[in-house]
């Protein structure tokens, strides 16, 4: 049956083939772009690239080429309000967030669908690598792509289970080589394009830059970096953007050291050797379950984008929050991020929440 | 479905008599207008009933039209002219070809007040005059807003400056062939037109200047008219505005009548179905065809994207740099509240509008608006 399906179009070659897909599977597609404005242009401003607008008119070119509508919407308000500014107050506290999950949750799974929902569309199709199939309790759960080098489930973990039906992604079956070579066949002007890489907002990945762009009035006066135990190693030029586990931009002799901690409070940065930095342990909050429920029972969880997953155990908490129990340690844990959480297969996000602590 | 297009204010389908003129002069007249020879004069005799097809819709004489690439050009050409110690005053609600001009000022020396205008979008003469200073070079005023159609009292404001002693300068773009025209009886110095707008060519337009009034020119190398605007003429283009100026001179008064009835039966009945519907702008001083309506605790972008994907062509009227939609800054400046300003509708109707089409657009309105709003308080 002919759906009308709205499509996340980023510019880039992922989101393309995403609506050509649907398109060719007889749907009628309605491309948007996200003008996430003045946030974007100021963190890229002096940078070669830019993410902002050029994205935009090759989007509009690989609508024009497959015979679909296509519109530009303004966000710039939201994202700087529900993306941009929490990005900089968590590295203000210290934390290390990671504003893609706010804004898939947000942005495209929450005012995009509000969008589909008043252009009268079945709902939003991206380009992201996931997919979203018959969960075993029943309902629709969301799963790991084909392609487990691009997989993306965990920017994705706290979406409600509630809109699920409601979000295709077309690619989840896709291996990217099979991406990129449909997008040649088919002459997308986006079929060569590089791979985006970090924050879209971030693109050159020097986030104390951009937080000196971003939030000029941050205090940025040199601090101590510190060993756990007490003596001054160093000095840094500002604490917030450092985060746990990092080692490079230290400047420390006799290392290799590690960021441990960040107390911007203190504007100190605490270092550690190694071994210490790993956990058996931590404590999340604002946790989000896609069955409803924390998972009981043997699971499989990471502590950051792309790491391998542990097998876990989820103890819930008062308050929305959880403890996981990881069966071996697990690297630099850091407060910001997310622990997200997959059934013991390894194939189905469960959920997870935002890590608090380590231990 | 046949689609409905109701944004003639962006642009207007070509006339027939003005493609008849563009072709024949395209395919025939290929000479240069500069050139000595037979071919060169043919190309003349083109522009020279062009202009006077232009003057005779504008209500001045042919001599004082210079043709230019548009209105952007032609209000670009005003400004460049302003030497650095001066004070110019622009209405706040004009299009962005003066407005932008108008911030370049700034940056080179000149002053500018913006005027404000009124919730109804128009200009009160009396604070216009107070704007008036010693050392005012210019006064800027649309004819007729390109968001809202309000029509401002040019006539009054023009004497009020010439009084002073101060330049006027008038976007006419939105009302030549929508309203008659008599700027030769007003002391305007300088207007500027637009070809598609009411149904010519795209990149044509004309400046006109009142004989006496100081010009300089944008473009320079050679003497292509009368020195004003250097550069070969685009003669098919030329030939098209003319012939789409007398079409809209001879349909004019009939024209004018029908699409204002129309209008006027779109806003009842909108008003009827969307009880909140807010008009914005005069409901006396307006262009026959113009419509700009707010509807509360919408977006009026997605609405522009539901209609579209209905076959039905209307416009926020703001577009912004990247194609996505801005708060309109024209009724911002009007003092309309930004959740209003965002949930704006432009109609524009032209001369194939009907009264069928408007109808379908009454039966799918009142929905989409309705499902707009559902999908932003979900």
């Amino acid at each position: 049956m002919t759906e009308r399906w709205l499509v996340a179009m980023s510019g880039g070659v992922d989101s393309s083939v995403a609506a050509a897909l649907l398109a060719r599977a007889g749907h009628e597609v309605v491309g948007v772009t996200m003008d996430l404005g003045s946030g974007r242009e100021a963190a890229v401003a002096g940078s070669k690239r830019c993410c902002g607008l050029p994205d935009a008119d090759d989007a509009r070119e690989v609508a024009a080429a497959l015979g679909i509508r296509h519109y530009t919407a303004n966000y710039r308000d939201e994202f700087e309000r529900e993306v941009v500014a929490p990005f900089v107050a968590e590295y203000a506290a210290g934390r290390t967030p990671i504003p893609c999950i706010a804004c898939n949750r947000v942005l495209k799974f929450d005012l995009l669908l509000r969008r589909a929902e008043a252009l009268g569309a079945r709902g939003v199709a991206t380009g992201h690598y996931a997919r979203i199939d018959r969960a075993p309790g029943g309902g629709l759960g969301l799963f790991r792509p084909r392609d487990r080098a691009k997989d993306q489930t965990y920017f994705l973990f706290d979406l409600p289970r509630s809109v699920l039906d409601r979000v295709a992604f077309p690619l989840g079956g896709l291996e990217k080589r099979d991406v990129r070579a449909l997008a040649r066949e088919l002459g997308l002007a986006t079929a060569e394009k590089p791979e985006s890489q970090g924050l879209c907002f971030v693109p050159d990945g020097d986030v104390r830059g951009a937080l000196a762009r971003l939030a000029p009035g941050h205090a940025r006066a040199p601090g101590p970096i510190a060993a756990r135990d007490g003596p001054v190693l160093g000095e840094h030029t500002g604490a917030a953007g450092f985060t746990p586990g990092q080692r490079r931009g230290l400047g420390l002799a006799g290392g290799p050291w590690y960021v441990a901690e960040v107390r911007t409070a203190e504007n100190t940065v605490l270092v550690a050797r190694g071994e210490e930095l790993r956990a058996s342990r931590v404590r999340v909050e604002n946790a989000s379950w896609l069955d409803g429920a924390p998972p009981e029972g043997p699971v499989r969880a990471a502590v950051r984008y792309r790491h391998q997953t542990v097998s876990a155990r989820v103890r819930p908490t008062s308050g929305g929050g959880a403890e996981l129990d990881f069966a071996e340690p697990v690297w630099a844990p850091a407060p910001g991020q997310a622990a997200v959480v997959w059934d013991a297969a390894d194939e189905r996000v469960l959920g997870g929440g935002w890590i608090a602590a380590a231990g | 479905m046949e689609p409905i297009y109701l944004d003639h204010n962006a642009s207007a389908p070509l006339r027939p008599e003005a493609l008849r003129a563009f072709a024949a002069a395209a395919a025939g007249t290929f000479g240069n207008a500069s050139s000595a020879h037979a071919f060169g004069a043919e190309a003349r005799a083109v522009l020279s009933r062009a202009r006077r097809q232009v003057a005779t819709l504008a209500g001045v004489a042919p001599e004082t039209i210079v043709f230019t690439s548009g209105a952007t050009e032609s209000n670009n050409t005003v400004f460049r002219a302003l030497g650095s110690g001066a004070h110019a005053v622009v209405c706040a609600t004009e299009h962005p070809s003066v407005l932008e001009e108008a911030a370049a000022l700034r940056v080179r020396g000149p002053r500018v007040t913006l005027l404000e205008v009124g919730r109804d979008g128009r200009v009160d003469p009396a604070r216009f005059a107070a704007a008036l200073a010693p050392g005012t070079a210019l006064a800027s005023v649309a004819l007729a807003n390109h968001e809202t159609g309000v029509i401002q009292p040019i006539a009054e404001l023009a004497e009020l400056a010439a009084a002073r002693g101060v330049r006027f300068h008038c976007d006419a773009a939105q009302a030549l062939g929508k309203l008659p025209l008599g700027l030769r009886a007003w002391p305007v110095d300088w207007a500027s037109f637009s070809a598609h707008k009411l149904g010519g060519p795209k990149g044509i337009g004309a400046l006109y200047v009142r004989p006496g009034a100081p010009f300089e020119a944008l473009l320079r190398g050679g003497a292509h008219e009368r020195g004003r605007r250097a550069g070969t003429e685009n003669v098919p283009a030329v030939a098209g505005f003319g012939a789409a100026c007398e079409a809209a001179g001879a349909a004019l008064d009939g024209e004018a009548k029908r699409v204002a009835e129309l209008r006027d039966a779109l806003w009842a009945g909108i008003a009827r179905a969307v009880p909140d519907a807010v008009r914005n702008g005069s409901h006396e001083h307006v262009l026959p065809h113009v419509l700009d309506v707010s509807f509360p605790g919408v977006s009026g972008e997605a609405l522009v994207e539901a209609l579209d994907l209905e076959h039905v062509a209307v416009s926020t009227g703001a577009a912004c740099h990247s194609g996505s939609t801005e708060p309109s800054p024209v009724l911002l400046a009007m003092g309309v509240p930004d959740a209003l300003a965002r949930a704006a509708l432009r109609m524009s109707l032209g001369p194939t509008t009907t009264r069928a089409q408007l109808q379908r657009v009454l039966e799918l309105l009142p929905a989409l608006v309705a499902r707009v709003r559902r999908a932003r308080a979900a």
